[in-house]
């Protein structure tokens, strides 16, 4: 069935997309989407949506991904609901004008960061958590007042096709969802866009960031790589365990901060095997192939993609796979070395190499001589531990004692550094990302006389007073503050009668 | 000689060791980054009269104070800053830590412009170091005095295993882009932006964009005329109309032009004399292609000019100059003046003026000119620019307090006081967690439940009664 779009693009001799952008940018410039009101209806309108099209996601997550209904509601949905209630309840504080710290010049002036949209922005989302990880940006950007373009990840092509119902709930030009592969992507990305909000690999990203440099375009890039997980010796190994089990096989490790690899020392390998085997049975059942709670590879690419990781590595547990239903059991492996195939790229996938290293300095080391990850886990009870860890290795984020759970906090900004990304989102961070802060200095044309300093003819008496008066920043303390205004007045008082033409 | 190559590495190696990190090394060389600038203040001076003819006093306020107050405020607020910013905590993660770390990126780039040849290197350095980076510093060849002098000094007073010069034209920076920075901070025109944006792309490095743009300032309504004209003409012919921030043109009505022109004229002669060539406060064109340049676009233009509009060469002297009755479509409308050439264009009414600007590329800064404040906010709230500033020019830049950058076109990024430093620095989510309240976290294991989601639903639930952003997991 035709798109109305697709008529007009026909008949205009325009893409499809750019006449998508196009009016989006039209919606845009007509100022509606400015108003705090529009902002926060259409942010209770998205909310509507995953409320009543519940049974549509889960469903299509569940042909997608093989996620089970309680995965995606808890996974997906849950974090989804939080970022919008946030917004919902700061959205008036988060759009206020910011004072700034005055100084002893701008006593009698207005000085503040007033926070504005941008534009048009286009948020390409991932098949990973593709409800997530498309509409969490989709939030910042409706909250700071932008249109915006979405582009869902055509590998998670029913939850794509889900998201072609948005525009019942959205208003349909000021959030149009554009859905297709790589060449409509390629084509959305000829555009101008005033942000451009990409999830997905480093490979891409280099892509996207390249396209954005035309328009001069900012960009925000959620990217991956492989993250570490270090386990010290002195930790409850139990606990770690399981925290790591249930870390490494969500999603069947398709998730971008998953722990991507263990390092531990070689004395404490084996009971890390061990305490994982028994979780991998406690959490997904003796057969994890027939248990409703265990996902699926996205597709048969990314299932022979990772099956060929592991071929030059020991197993540990599991191993065992389907390709015909892009399965692969939660496997471990052991005694991996840095040369092997399974540590040249990202996972992604249920796989756990265990690499052996002598201890932390040794980890620390391993660990820099890579790209800096999206995440790095450390496993201790050691705070010397972590605190070492912290300041000797910088990651996207860092979580000790955990895995995953630190993507829940609004207020913590989550984000990649170097490969891993640029920029950062969350909360209030998606709202300042995808905003412009504008310095605002709001002056009077009165007390003119004082100007006079800074205007030629300059003498070097002048020189001394400007200096003097016009830029001295100085950081006082209150009592100095006040010694300093009556100064400055006595001074300006002089300067008027010295000055005065 | 060290090559490229051999200096990227030198510094990498040192960034490696961890040198840069402490307080106190960021101390000592912001300290003595301010000894070299006081220490150096007179041939400071004198280089950059050599380059731009810039008087004493603009150089004095504009490049040495200003950095100089940027570099105190930091210092003394540094450690501050360097400090975690804890995040809430609500019930569920009492036990947890969560605060974000600010850490320094590596080694960052940072590209000067020739109009502020010491602030445009210095200011972006200041930060740098704050936040714990090794820097390479290329200077603008085109103000060679100034590159000459800071590739002396730089080396003579700061670390030189972790900050290094490099000098050279457009080739040089050219092959310097083809290595990997951890930031590339860039003040200059949005042609070279492109392909420094091109560049970094290749390795994934975030960049700041100090560009620039056409900068309206529009006057319109009830106005204090005389104080208006001298504010314009100050901001305008600040180092001869070649800041990125000066008013680039006027917009306003026909009798609002017809009373600003006398009052124009007034402050010219009374800040430059009757000749200003004369003045030893007012500068020169930075070089003979500028100059060309500024001439062939007065030249080609349709306006009337009012005042000014004499050049010479030799001098690389241009008159401040007014011109009027210009069109849209005139030479002097299509690209950043960056001289000391002034255009009036007249509207009927506020909404013209807005939609005129509106219909351009966003600028680095706004400027709006009344004593009527419901102008002021009308204009503010319906255009969109890096920075905006009513009833002056330029220094709204000058407030540590205020990010200073661009948007769309006039750039991405800002920087000054703090800003810097954040620019400078990743922000890195920490969350430590303890091994207790496994019970709770039990709730978030296989095999998922109906019961066991609703424990979670119901302890995600408090985020809606605003009791902070973490869930229970």
């Amino acid at each position: 069935m035709w798109q109305l779009t697709e008529v007009h693009s026909c008949l205009s001799r325009m893409s499809r997309e750019q006449l998508v952008v196009q009016q989006a940018r039209k919606a845009f410039l007509t100022g509606r989407s400015k108003p705090l009101d529009f902002r926060t209806q259409q942010l209770k309108s998205l909310k509507r949506f995953i409320t009543e099209r519940q049974k549509e996601i889960t469903d299509a997550l569940k042909r997608d991904l093989n996620k089970s209904e309680n995965a995606t509601l808890f996974y997906e949905l849950l974090g989804l609901e939080g970022e919008i209630n946030l917004a919902l309840s700061k959205l008036s504080e988060w759009a206020a004008p910011r004072p700034v710290a005055k100084n002893l010049l701008t006593i009698s002036d207005e000085v503040f960061i007033q926070p504005e949209p941008l534009g048009v922005v286009l948020i390409i989302g991932a098949w990973n958590y593709p409800i997530s990880v498309t509409l969490q940006p989709l939030v910042g950007a409706i909250a700071a007042g932008n249109a915006a373009v979405v582009k869902p990840s055509e590998v998670s092509a029913h939850t794509a096709k889900v998201m072609e119902l948005l525009p019942l709930y959205l208003d349909p030009e000021m959030y149009p969802v554009v859905t297709g592969g790589v060449p409509e992507t390629q084509e959305l990305l000829k555009q101008r866009f005033d942000h451009i909000f990409y999830t997905g690999s480093s490979t891409v990203g280099k892509v996207v960031m390249e396209a954005a440099a035309c328009h001069l375009t900012p960009v925000t890039l959620e990217l991956g790589g492989k993250s570490p997980c270090y386990i010290d010796k002195d930790c409850d190994l139990k606990i770690a365990c399981r925290r790591i089990t249930w870390g490494k096989y969500v999603n069947c490790g398709q998730t971008c901060i998953a722990p991507d690899y263990i390092l531990c020392e070689p004395s404490i390998q084996n009971k890390v095997v061990e305490e994982i085997r028994k979780c991998i049975k406690e959490f997904y059942t003796e057969d994890p192939k027939t248990f409703r709670d265990y996902g699926r590879i996205i597709n048969q690419r990314h299932f022979k993609r990772i099956m060929a990781l592991i071929e030059d590595s020991t197993v540990a547990v599991g191993g065992e796979n389907d390709e015909s239903q892009c399965y692969i059991a939660p496997t471990v492996l052991k005694d991996v070395v840095p040369e092997s195939k399974v540590m040249q790229e990202e996972i992604f996938g249920p796989v756990l190499p265990i690499v052996p290293v002598n201890g932390v300095n040794e980890a620390i080391q391993f660990i820099n001589e890579r790209e800096k990850p999206l995440v790095l886990y450390v496993f201790s009870s050691s705070k010397k531990v972590i605190k070492q860890m912290m300041a000797e290795t910088s990651s996207g984020g860092l979580l000790a004692n955990d895995c995953l759970v630190h993507f829940t906090v609004s207020d913590l900004p989550f984000g990649g550094v170097g490969n891993s990304g640029i920029g950062h989102y969350h909360g209030k961070y998606t709202f300042d990302q995808l905003s412009h802060l504008r310095s605002c200095l709001l002056k009077k044309l009165s007390m003119e006389r004082v100007n006079q300093v800074r205007y030629p003819p300059h003498s070097a008496e002048k020189v001394r007073w400007a200096r003097l008066l016009l830029l001295k920043q100085v950081n006082l303390g209150r009592w100095r503050q006040l010694a300093h205004a009556a100064m400055l007045a006595a001074l300006a008082a002089f300067v008027i009668r010295r000055f005065l033409r | 000689m060290e090559s490229q190559k051999q200096v990227i590495e030198r510094l990498r190696t040192a960034f490696r060791s961890g040198v840069t990190t402490p307080l106190h090394f960021r101390l000592t060389q912001l300290q003595a980054l301010l000894t070299l600038l006081e220490d150096n203040e007179p041939q400071i001076l004198e280089a950059m009269h050599k380059d731009l003819a810039k008087p004493k006093f603009e150089a004095v306020l504009s490049e040495i104070d200003l950095v100089v107050n940027d570099l105190c405020y930091t210092i003394s607020n540094l450690h501050n800053w360097m400090q975690p910013s804890y995040v809430g905590k609500n019930l569920a993660t009492k036990l947890d830590d969560c605060f974000v770390r600010r850490e320094p990126l590596g080694l960052v780039l940072i590209i000067g412009a020739w109009n502020y040849p010491l602030q445009l290197i210095v200011a972006p350095l200041i930060g740098a170091i704050a936040a714990g980076n090794c820097a390479i510093l290329k200077p603008s060849e085109v103000s060679k005095a100034t590159e000459q002098l800071l590739s002396e000094l730089i080396p003579k007073y700061l670390s030189q295993e972790c900050y290094a010069v490099m000098c050279g034209g457009a080739e040089e920076t050219k092959l310097l882009l083809e290595n990997r920075f951890d930031h590339i901070f860039y003040t200059g025109s949005q042609a070279v932006a492109r392909s420094i944006l091109q560049a970094a792309a290749v390795h994934l490095t975030p960049v700041t964009l100090e560009l620039g743009g056409k900068c309206p300032c529009l006057i319109y309504g009830r106005l204090d005329i005389k104080a208006g004209a001298k504010r314009l003409v100050w901001a305008k012919f600040f180092n001869v109309g070649q800041s990125c921030v000066a008013p680039d043109y006027v917009l306003c009505t026909t009798e609002m032009r017809d009373a600003l022109l006398p009052a124009i004229k007034d402050a010219l002669e009374e800040f430059y004399g009757t000749q200003a060539q004369q003045s030893p406060d007012y500068g020169r064109i930075i070089t003979d292609r500028h100059y060309d340049r500024l001439m062939e676009l007065l030249g080609k233009s349709e306006g009337k000019v009012v005042i000014g509009g004499d050049g010479v060469k030799e001098d690389r002297y241009i008159a401040p100059t007014v011109i009027v009755d210009l069109k849209e479509s005139d030479a002097l409308m299509q690209e950043e003046i960056f001289g000391p050439i002034l255009p009036i264009i007249t509207i009927e009414s506020l909404d013209q003026g807005i939609s005129f600007i509106n219909q351009r590329e966003k600028p680095l800064a706004l400027y709006v000119f009344s004593d009527e404040s419901r102008i002021v906010t009308t204009v503010l709230e319906r255009t969109s620019s890096g920075g905006f500033c009513s009833n002056d020019g330029i220094v709204h830049m000058t407030l540590p307090g205020l990010p200073f950058g661009g948007v769309g076109a006039s750039g991405m990024g800002s920087y000054h006081g703090r800003w810097t430093f954040e620019t400078f620095s990743h922000r890195r989510g920490c969350m430590l967690r303890g091994w207790g309240l496994e019970r709770i976290s039990m709730l978030r294991y296989p095999p998922y439940s109906e019961r066991r989601l609703g424990w979670l639903r119901w302890a995600t639930t408090a985020k809606k009664k605003g009791w902070g952003g973490c869930s229970v997991m």
